[in-house]
């Protein structure tokens, strides 16, 4: 009997002791992912950029392979619009991209269109990239998220992005969600006033306030570039003689941008 | 002649077998009764291919697809699955080096061979039944667990799973012939048709675990189908013959032997303690020896298959690739390095207090703490871990988020130097345990000697230089081809060792082997190497399977299921852990029936003259 008891001892602790290695290592869960629900009228630019930062490093796996462990590119460390253009002049270069956008966009697709030295498949002599198609499984990304990781790579360095910001999910994109289903935008660019209480400070629409300026001619003042900035980006210029104080706007879809602005642009008559 | 043709039977049998397969169109299992399902989960047509029937689209599931029996279906179909595999391994491996046993038990005419490859059988041949029990309860939870998953994989294999049934029963008639026909079957020319019993037995048992080896390698790495649909387009070989199916046959194959020499050994282990005769000791210390000499020596080229393996996940897909080694189930590989130094260190321990069985193993006595010394540093190089998770407090202390000193040493560079030293070391045990209870005297000994310690030399040197310069002081491309460079220097010890002792052995003179003179301690090596394999076994297996993340079959089927997700490893480990112990009983159950099936009750009227039973 002692023959057996002692070795079964041994065993069990054995077993358990190589069960209790599993506890002293960090404990990740690797969640499935999931399908985005994406409000595409409700984009602004910066959540749009937000989101390719979240997919980068998120559902579309491109870290898994873009860091620092060279098995691609690193793109965090160094400025892909501009290595894109220097690309797309190598005499390497299949693709048929004409634009910093279409290259990304391309190189998503297409991976293999321009493989970077020293990154191509083992034995294809740099003619054959590892990389897989995004828009195709395992990894799927969608149309709305491929533009915004595009739209994160051109923004993160500084420079502007290109990429048009969606304004309806396309049919196949089942990801994305439309705004149809959710309580309804405002329809008019007073409606859009209205909600975001511009005319708190601003005298504009037969009100008045003297907290920001006077916007009843701001279309004789600014072009309709700089007043769509001065919305995105209040502190990027400050009108003379006033505090900075106006607040960004995150939730601000890009269709009540377009209707604000092409509103304000077109008031150039001083009221009185 | 006869010779030939007794050993080309198996063979030409497989192949027909597999022609046979190829009689049959892949898909003829799912041709109607399914197919109003498919269309109604897929939402899209199915489409006709040359054999005309139907061949749909892999299903589309939502999480409701799935039946809820209120707790998990994957651990249920995990127990399961691992459990089959164990015993799978060890009813295939057993009857492999039972054969060579047999063989050379014949050959040398030494009986005792003949005894032991009977006595290992015997472990197969319960162990068989558990097999077929656990299998059957695998397929049955599968269905119920996975219908429309199962579906999909019984559309693309068709009637290969029939082929398969087939073989089992094939495999069932030859195996217990070849139990049973034993002694009926034991000298002159009837040992021929019973060592031909035991080839078609393999033959057969091989083919079963290479068809059944495609449907976890279809799952991985499908083949033979429209990627964008699932929709089958190939034969039954097109789906079979994927990137992986091959490196994952290898792989098995030696891995099941090195399992297989493990468990039969801890038998001999255990039937040594309960040993009351000195007879009896020197038996199964014999036993013993010789099943960790099968485990190990399947053991050594496992690195080199698993590499294999890992390369063609690579080249299938980098990110399953990465995933596994460089992504979150990476830390899973510090567990391996337990394992597998676990391993190590046991089967040198067992061979260095083999030595004193003979007195020749003192004078190599002094190597083996040196021996020891490298395995030990091997070990701590393969379990430092490239970074840990760090406060922002320890970040900043560290000055980055590796150590500065130890951060070199979790990259696999380092690691191949210790995984390849360590199995250099090894085969240094095993080769002194060779000579230990033998006296070189052919006359250029001392080149001989000389030209061994020089290739272990070179060898080491080129393992060291090709991790650190390939792996630091270069690209990524090359640190991989750096892999090569150390295996093939590996190789050329073990050949080299080999081929040299058999010349050097040649007129040596015999030393006595006191086969039972070892310590009880001893023995616990031999119980520690089945419970590191069956372990390792279990962890591997997961690794290899969870690859596939969130997909039954990998980019083509979704796994919607509310276990799509890959559990932390304290769940892994628990997971594990609970089925090596259930693996742990159903082995003692049949090591208890293999020793009851030896007992026989004395008889009462003996029993009555004690004077008598002694004399017997």
């Amino acid at each position: 009997m002692n023959a057996l008891i002692k070795p079964l001892g041994f065993c069990v602790v054995l077993v358990l002791a190589f069960g209790a290695v599993t506890y002293i290592l960090p404990q990740v869960k690797g969640e499935a992912p999931e399908e985005e629900e994406v409000l595409v009228g409700a984009l602004t630019m910066e959540s749009f950029v937000a989101m390719g930062e979240k997919l980068y490093s998120g559902k579309g796996t491109c870290t898994l392979c873009h860091n620092s462990l060279g098995r691609a590119p690193d793109l965090l460390t160094f400025d892909v619009v501009k290595v894109s253009l220097e690309r797309m002049a190598d005499s390497q270069y299949q693709g048929k991209a004409a634009d910093v956008e279409g290259y990304l966009l391309e190189s998503m697709l297409q991976p293999s269109a321009y493989v970077v030295k020293g990154f191509g498949k083992k034995g294809s002599n740099d003619t054959e990239s590892p990389m897989p198609a995004v828009n195709q499984p395992p990894i799927q990304l969608s149309e709305v998220a491929i533009g915004a990781i595009i739209a994160f790579l051109q923004n993160k360095d500084g420079n502007p992005v290109t990429v048009a910001l969606p304004t309806a999910a396309p049919e196949s994109d089942k990801s994305v969600e439309t705004a149809e289903t959710k309580p309804e935008p405002p329809k008019s660019p007073e409606e859009v006033i209205a909600k975001y209480g511009c005319a708190a400070c601003h005298s504009m629409l037969g009100t008045e306030s003297v907290v920001g300026p006077n916007l009843n001619d701001v279309g004789k003042r600014l072009k309709i570039d700089e007043i769509r900035t001065s919305i995105i980006d209040p502190k990027a210029v400050i009108a003379d003689g006033f505090p900075p104080i106006m607040p960004n706007f995150p939730a601000m879809t890009v269709g009540e941008l377009e209707m604000v602005t092409q509103l304000l642009v077109q008031q150039i008559e001083a009221q009185p | 002649m006869n010779s030939i043709w007794r050993l080309l039977l198996p063979v030409v049998m497989v192949a027909v077998i597999g022609f046979g397969s190829g009689l049959f169109p892949s898909n003829t299992m799912a041709a109607s009764s399914t197919a109003e399902q498919h269309s109604e989960m897929a939402g899209s047509e199915g489409v006709e291919n040359e054999s005309t029937i139907a061949s749909l689209p892999a299903p589309k599931l939502k999480r409701s697809d799935y039946p809820n029996i209120g707790t998990s279906s994957r651990a249920i179909v995990w127990v399961f699955a691992q459990m089959h595999l164990f015993f799978g391994a060890l009813v295939l491996a057993v009857p492999i080096f039972v054969l060579v046993i047999e063989l050379i038990g014949f050959k040398t005419k030494d009986d005792r061979y003949d005894d032991m490859a009977h006595e290992f059988m015997k472990i197969s041949l319960t162990a068989y039944a558990i097999t077929a029990l656990f299998g059957g309860t695998l397929a049955l939870s599968l269905f119920l667990l996975y219908p429309q998953f199962m579906t999909y994989m019984m559309q693309a294999f068709g009637s290969q799973v029939l082929i398969y049934a087939l073989l089992f029963f094939l495999e069932s008639i030859l195996l217990y012939i070849y139990y049973y026909g034993w002694d009926a079957l034991r000298y002159g020319n009837r040992k021929w048709v019973h060592l031909t019993l035991g080839l078609l037995l393999n033959g057969v048992g091989t083919t079963l675990l290479v068809v059944a080896n495609s449907w976890s390698t279809f799952m991985m790495a499908p083949s033979g189908i429209d990627p964008a649909t699932g929709v089958v387009t190939g034969g039954i070989w097109e789906i079979m013959k994927g990137p992986l199916w091959n490196p994952l046959n290898l792989h098995r194959f030696i891995a099941n032997i090195a399992f297989g020499g493990a468990v039969v050994g801890a038998y001999a282990a255990f039937k040594f303690l309960a040993a009351r005769t000195a007879a009896e000791k020197a038996h199964y210390d014999w036993m013993g020896y010789t099943s960790n000499f099968i485990a190990i020596l399947a053991f050594l080229p496992l690195p080199f298959a698993g590499y294999w393996l890992m390369a063609e996940v690579y080249a299938y897909s980098q990110q399953m690739g990465i995933l596994a080694m460089g992504g979150i189930l990476a830390w899973l590989f510090v567990i391996q390095a337990v394992l597998i130094c676990t391993i190590l260190l046991a089967g040198n321990y067992y061979l260095w207090t083999g030595m004193a069985r003979t007195e020749g193993g003192e004078r190599y006595r002094w190597l083996t703490k040196y021996i020891a010394g490298v395995l030990v540093i091997g070990f701590l190089v393969w379990i430092t871990p490239h970074n840990v998770i760090y406060t922002t407090d320890e970040i900043a202390r560290l000055g980055g988020g590796n150590h500065p000193m130890l951060g070199p040493l979790g990259i696999m560079p380092a690691k191949n130097i210790a995984v390849f030293c360590m199995l250099i070391f090894t085969f240094l045990s095993f080769q002194l345990y060779r000579r230990a209870d033998k006296v070189i005297t052919v006359a250029w000994q001392d080149w001989g000697n000389s030209l061994m310690v020089v290739i272990y030399i070179i060898a080491i040197a080129n393992v060291i230089f090709a991790g650190v310069y390939y792996g630091y002081f270069t690209n990524t491309v090359y640190k991989v081809g750096s892999s090569v460079i150390q295996v093939m220097s590996t190789v050329v010890v073990i050949v080299a060792g080999v081929v040299i002792d058999g010349l050097m052995f040649k007129g040596a003179r015999q030393l006595p082997v006191y086969w039972g003179k070892v310590s009880d301690r001893s023995q616990y090596a031999l119980f520690a190497l089945p419970i590191a394999f069956t372990w390792l076994m279990a962890l591997m297996g997961y690794i290899r399977s969870s690859v596939r993340t969130h997909w039954h079959v990998y980019a083509v089927m979704e796994d919607k299921s509310p276990d799509n997700f890959i559990p932390p490893l304290a769940t892994v480990g628990n997971m594990v852990t609970g089925i090596t112990l259930l693996f742990l009983v159903f082995v003692l159950f049949i090591f208890w029936i293999a020793n009851l099936s030896g007992t026989k009750q004395v008889p009462p009227a003996i029993v009555s003259k004690p004077a008598v039973a002694e004399g017997a």
